[in-house]
């Protein structure tokens, strides 16, 4: 993978490295289709353990006796979930602020279940009252409680484009508000613009790693199938794609587009420029593979039936890489993360009022909001355990997918 | 071995032409100039915008002519006057590219110097709580973003008060400083930066360097090291950790471009007056020399990285010749 996420392959340009390339490639030929005396063995152990189950059905026990793995899983469930449903969990809209109130600090700590007199109460929170709003500092006040209610309406919101509602699933009647992980430079709630992030930071995970997908098995189905020049050619321009520290070439791409642009067009800049870079790795994992498989019987079989070019590397070919396809490309999902967060960061991706996780750091670029108001980095750790499940996920996949570890 | 090292040197050259040709081919599809801000000033007359585009050839939109125009000069050690910051690419750049070394070269060696006795240790002592340790520990740093970790570490060192808060040096004593307290005051400025960057490569090296010890200590020649009754200790040293380490002279290699990029992040967050932000600043400011000169720079510290993996290889396994 280019940068900013590390994994065990790595950008080539030695034999060596295409000598590991291709012993991945052959472990996961055995896999799909094992040689008869391996397929018996594996076959004898399976049975003997799992009672003769399919080779997906096999991945899914394996993976599912993995704890990490699963803790991944439940993890990007949840917050895909989450991000699905931003609008109705989120109690306000990404762009609902209130400017008299920037700073907040979290109020995850401050929802009270006693009132004054010591009496259990439905949880509520207290009025706000900047006390300097210069300084940010405000104090809780006392006479106004407000107690949090469920669905309760509030700013209109879409589920998917399709549901449009305004319910909430949590809030407090008007003029309170309520900051469960405090507020932003402007006064924007960041709990919610964490959740409205979500839908933006992690859909470039899965959209970029479709498309990059997509090409690395084009690209490196024609350079695997066909070799010679046409393979010569396309692996030369993986290998310089891959020898170049990637951020800086993506920044170059950016470039291309000026800085005047809607928040739609930015992303899908975005996307397509990462994909553009990220699709080298796939490439050259799938060429190996196409080597080795395009040798067996059943392709030559196809060959001689008379079916064309095309048909065979789609039909025939590309189908026996999935299982891999599928590793790399979950190993490969924090990239697009780590990608969208870095550009935002930088000031070149999602724009405000748009909250993505990349620019909502931005507020901690000035040291003093840092130190006086460490809430804003919530979002960082949002995305450390977005990457750290994708990376959970895909060791798990790729331990379940190797044919060598068959208990 | 001078055969090698000159033949992977002009292997270089076609590099750094084809890469710093596609860059000035985006710079000039790309949009704009750096003197649209010219433009959007009354005061200043069309004509003379005009003619500073003539002075600069960005009235051209011929990618060819452009990148002559590059690179003729270039060629020949001239890289041009900066756009923006009216001074030869040449004297900015230098300091910076040292910068960016300094911060790169240590987090290598931070890398390293934990990777290796930690993978050990995992190798060792596999599926026991220490190797289950240091596997949560290389996949949180495998996870960590540079640009969080980094304003997490400001945010320490701001609290605590035992490292700068970013900077290179300390902007009022510097200038007072004898030349010892200089070296001690960047190195202290240097730590946080140096831990964010080497992290990432700490957290790969030593998944690999577990992976490749495990691989070896089973191998038979370490059976009958042991049978000879050797140490574990010098079995261990002696036989198999040089055999164990070759897999991570190769990727040191391949992760130079990586280290390089992350680079940017952290000088970014820091303050570190290094080669990537520089480059970043000139790529948004459409500052083209400067552009240039750093991608140069950046290709060339690949291109000799790569060069040293080759033969730090050489040297640590004797199977490998270069020639």
């Amino acid at each position: 993978m280019p940068d900013l996420i590390e994994h065990d392959e790595q950008p080539a340009v030695s034999s060596r490295e295409e000598a590991a390339a291709s012993e991945l490639a052959r472990n996961a030929v055995a896999a799909s289709v094992a040689p008869p005396d391996r397929m018996a063995l594996a076959a004898e152990v399976v049975s003997s353990r799992a009672g003769g189950r399919s080779p997906s059905q096999i991945l899914r026990l394996k993976l599912r006796r993995n704890r990490t793995a699963m803790v991944g899983l439940y993890t990007l469930a949840a917050m895909y979930a989450a991000a699905i449903l931003a609008g109705f969990i989120a109690p306000y809209r990404y762009d609902n602020v209130r400017h008299d109130l920037p700073f907040y600090p979290p109020m995850l700590t401050r929802i009270h279940i006693f009132d004054e007199q010591g009496h259990l109460s439905r949880p509520f929170v207290y009025g706000l009252v900047p006390v300097d709003p210069q300084l940010a500092s405000y104090r809780d006040d006392t006479s106004k409680k407000y107690p949090i209610r469920f669905f309760v309406s509030g700013d209109s919101y879409r589920i998917l484009w399709l549901v449009r509602s305004n319910t909430h699933l949590f809030g407090v009647d008007e003029p309170g508000h309520v900051f469960l992980f405090g507020s932003n430079q402007l006064g924007g709630d960041i709990f919610s613009r964490i959740l409205y992030g979500a839908q933006i930071s992690l859909s470039i995970g899965i959209i970029g790693i479709l498309i990059s997908t997509i090409l690395g098995m084009i690209v490196g189905g024609v350079a695997g199938y066909f070799g010679g020049v046409t393979d010569f050619a396309l692996m030369r321009s993986v290998e310089v794609l891959l020898a170049l520290p990637s951020l800086y070439f993506i920044l170059i791409l950016r470039q291309l587009f000026g800085a005047a642009m809607s928040s739609t067009q930015i992303y899908f800049i975005i996307v397509v420029i990462l994909s553009f870079i990220g699709w080298a790795t796939e490439a050259r994992v799938i060429r190996g593979m196409v080597m080795s498989l395009k040798e067996q019987e059943y392709v030559i079989a196809a060959r001689a039936m008379g079916f064309s070019n095309s048909r065979i590397i789609i039909r025939h070919i590309l189908p026996n890489t999935l299982s891999f396809v599928i590793v790399t490309a979950t190993l490969s999902v924090p990239f697009f993360i780590l990608g969208e967060v870095a550009l935002s960061f930088l000031g070149v991706g999602i724009q405000e009022p748009e909250a993505s996780w990349g620019n909502m750091l931005i507020a901690a670029r000035s040291n003093r909001q840092l130190i006086d108001f460490p809430w804003v980095l919530t979002p960082g750790v949002f995305i450390f355990v977005a990457v750290m499940a994708w990376n959970f996920l895909g060791d798990g996949l790729r331990d379940a997918a190797d044919p060598r570890t068959l208990s | 071995m001078k055969t090698f090292l000159l033949r992977r040197l002009l292997a270089a050259i076609p590099l750094i032409i084809v890469v710093t040709f596609i860059t000035k081919a985006m710079l000039v599809a790309s949009p704009g100039n750096f003197l649209d801000a010219l433009r959007l000033n009354p005061s200043i007359t069309r004509d003379y915008v005009t003619q500073l585009e003539r002075k600069y050839h960005l009235d051209s939109n011929n990618v060819f002519e452009r990148y002559w125009y590059w690179f003729w000069p270039a060629l020949q050690g001239d890289f041009g006057y900066s756009f923006t910051k009216s001074a030869p690419v040449s004297s900015l750049i230098g300091e910076r590219v040292l910068n960016t070394l300094l911060l790169t070269g240590s987090a290598l060696v931070f890398s390293w110097v934990f990777a290796i006795p930690l993978g050990v240790l995992a190798a060792v002592y596999r599926n026991r709580w220490a190797d289950k340790l240091i596997g949560f520990i290389s996949f949180f740093g495998l996870s960590i973003p540079s640009v969080f970790f980094s304003l997490l570490m400001i945010l320490f060192a701001a609290k605590t008060g035992l490292f700068p808060a970013g900077g290179i040096h300390d902007q009022a004593m510097w200038e007072v400083m004898t030349p010892w307290q200089k070296l001690i005051d960047t190195l202290w400025h240097l730590v946080l930066p140096m831990i964010v960057l080497g992290t990432i490569g700490l957290a790969q090296y030593v998944r690999q360097m577990r992976s490749e010890m495990i691989e070896t200590l089973s191998q038979d020649y370490i059976r009958t090291a042991r049978a000879k009754g050797l140490s574990r200790w010098r079995v261990l040293t002696r036989h198999a950790l040089g055999n164990a380490i070759n897999p991570l002279v190769t990727i040191f290699g391949f992760s130079l471009a990586t280290l390089l990029a992350g680079a940017l992040l952290t000088e970014s967050v820091f303050g570190w007056p290094g080669l990537g932000v520089l480059t970043f600043d000139a790529l948004v400011d459409k500052d083209e020399p400067l552009v240039m000169a750093s991608v140069v720079m950046l290709v060339l510290m690949l291109v000799i990285g790569n060069l040293i993996a080759d033969i730090l290889l050489a040297i640590i396994d004797p199977r490998i010749r270069l020639d």
